[in-house]
């Protein structure tokens, strides 16, 4: 999967975890928790859902990597870079 | 006496909020209750397949955003609308209230059942994986989940948390709040039960094996209590929360008050899991009395249990009768008869229901009532069509459960 379209697959994610926000205006530098009210919680959804979804294991100490939209994506894409968009 | 009370330690309820298979506000509720129109209908649950459930459909997100209802439970979000509601028809000024001294006292049959089972459900597609198991699971089944969820909706901080009552619950739930705040532990007390026991499969199965639940082929048939063809309990969702305050602080500000709780009493059959003891909820009605020094003739409604399963309804009409005899004045009426048994929510939804009769006067009806089964004979029930009394001046609600724990409470008008 290409850095747009794991883009896409965390938006979708957030869509569902954040389903009150506007997410077209997201900036990708800024972290989330800056532009959203995302709590440790909503964290642990992204997790999840990258775990449900793609199969994906992101270990705790890793967790930081996924502070923003930019190092999610740069963080993801080697992970990722196998798995075909579903 | 209780009249003989210092305003300071004679509690009133001040603010209804509901929510109902046949109404989302008290005026609704009531109004379909004096035109004999039910809520329940048919349901389709996961595994076990069609039955019928009195089913709400309150707007979540008139108080909850969608982020707050994915998150928590449905008991969490009745408990959310139904507080809301409260408070606004309690016409407190919320925005200057201290927050610290308002307590949540919120009465649940069962809770957990929902969202373990659902959580169950999705593990099976991971081939029960456990790393797939939501970190959601705990803060959603936490005893005092339907609590807490208000407590952070409405940032209030004082004590929340729920009775575990059984079907006896939503009266507990009020009988805590008179307490706490006879005990200086708060000076509102949001009181009452909630129920989202229709989204777990397992209370229509257990109600199943148990040759418990209801079957008709027309739903809102289905809730017969006291009938000679009752079949079983009709479950339901629902909410009732109530706010009580002292007397003392409703007068101060110049609240409405629909009444006063005299009177309230639990206590336990300590001899059967499921069958309820005549005996034992007969001395409860006595204790409920005797704390509010009025006798059986008193009472001008007794809002009753009944569920609707065979030996339950008996029992029942044989402790009422244990009280009432035929002293010609009191009348029963029923309201599962018309939105089914709604667990949590049932005494303090029931109770709320006849409040308005302190107003118009009448006695909201039991339906479904074709045939009396002769053992459930009551002087004075009130069958299918409401009926106008003179004066309607207190009312007994009675709340029975499993394990044999009774609730009474007695609401008078003031």
């Amino acid at each position: 999967m290409k850095a747009a379209k794991i883009k896409e697959a965390i938006i979708d994610i957030l869509s569902d975890i954040a389903p009150d926000e506007e997410l077209g205006e997201l900036k990708e530098d800024v972290a989330f928790a800056e532009q959203l009210e995302l709590d440790s919680m909503d964290f642990l959804d992204i997790v999840m859902e990258l775990r449900k979804r793609y199969r994906i294991q992101i270990p705790e100490e890793d967790y930081t990597e996924l502070a923003s939209m930019s190092s999610t994506v740069k963080y993801l894409e080697p992970l990722m870079q196998d798995i075909a968009k579903a | 006496m209780v009249a003989k009370l210092p305003d300071r330690e004679r509690i009133v309820i001040t603010g209804v909020g509901l929510t109902a298979p046949n109404g989302n506000c008290l005026a609704d509720f009531r109004q379909n209750l004096l035109d004999g129109k039910s809520g329940v209908s048919e349901y389709e649950t996961r595994y076990f397949g069609k039955t019928v459930a009195g089913v709400c459909n309150y707007d979540a997100l008139r108080y909850q955003k969608r982020k707050e209802v994915r998150r928590g439970t449905r008991a969490g979000s009745a408990g959310v609308y139904c507080c809301r509601e409260a408070i606004a028809d309690s016409g407190i000024d919320w925005e200057n209230v201290d927050r610290a001294r308002i307590g949540i006292y919120v009465g649940v049959t069962e809770h957990g059942n929902v969202e373990t089972e659902n959580e169950i459900f999705q593990l099976k597609k991971y081939d029960y994986d456990t790393q797939f198991w939501s970190h959601h699971h705990n803060p959603r089944t936490v005893a005092n989940n339907p609590a807490g969820e208000v407590s952070l909706n409405l940032a209030i901080t004082g004590p929340h948390y729920t009775l575990g009552a059984a079907c006896a619950a939503g009266n507990a739930g009020l009988i805590q709040g008179c307490q706490m705040l006879r005990l200086g532990e708060c000076d509102i007390a949001l009181s009452g039960g909630v129920s989202e026991s229709i989204h777990t499969f397992g209370i229509f199965a257990s109600f199943h094996s148990q040759g418990a639940l209801a079957k008709h082929d027309d739903p809102v048939k289905a809730s017969r209590p006291f009938d000679v063809d009752r079949s079983g309990i009709v479950v339901a969702e629902g909410g009732c929360m109530t706010v009580l305050e002292r007397l003392s602080d409703a007068k101060a500000r110049g609240a409405k008050i629909y009444g006063e709780i005299v009177g309230h009493a639990m206590n336990s059959d300590a001899v059967d899991f499921v069958l309820p003891n005549p005996e034992r909820q007969a001395e409860c009605i006595g204790f409920a009395l005797k704390r509010a020094e009025l006798s059986p003739e008193d009472i001008d409604i007794v809002s009753t249990h009944a569920t609707g399963t065979i030996s339950g309804d008996l029992q029942e009409a044989a402790a009422l009768r244990q009280v009432w005899g035929n002293n010609g004045h009191t009348v029963f009426n029923n309201t599962k008869s018309f939105i089914g048994h709604a667990m949590g929510a049932a005494g303090a939804l029931e109770l709320a229901g006849n409040l308005p009769a302190f107003d118009d006067g009448v006695c909201h009806a039991s339906i479904n009532l074709d045939r009396v089964d002769p053992e459930c004979e009551l002087p004075g029930l009130v069958a299918n069509q409401p009926r106008e009394l003179s004066k309607v001046d207190v009312i007994l609600n009675n709340s029975f459960g499993m394990l044999g724990i009774n609730s009474v409470v007695i609401v008078r008008r003031i």
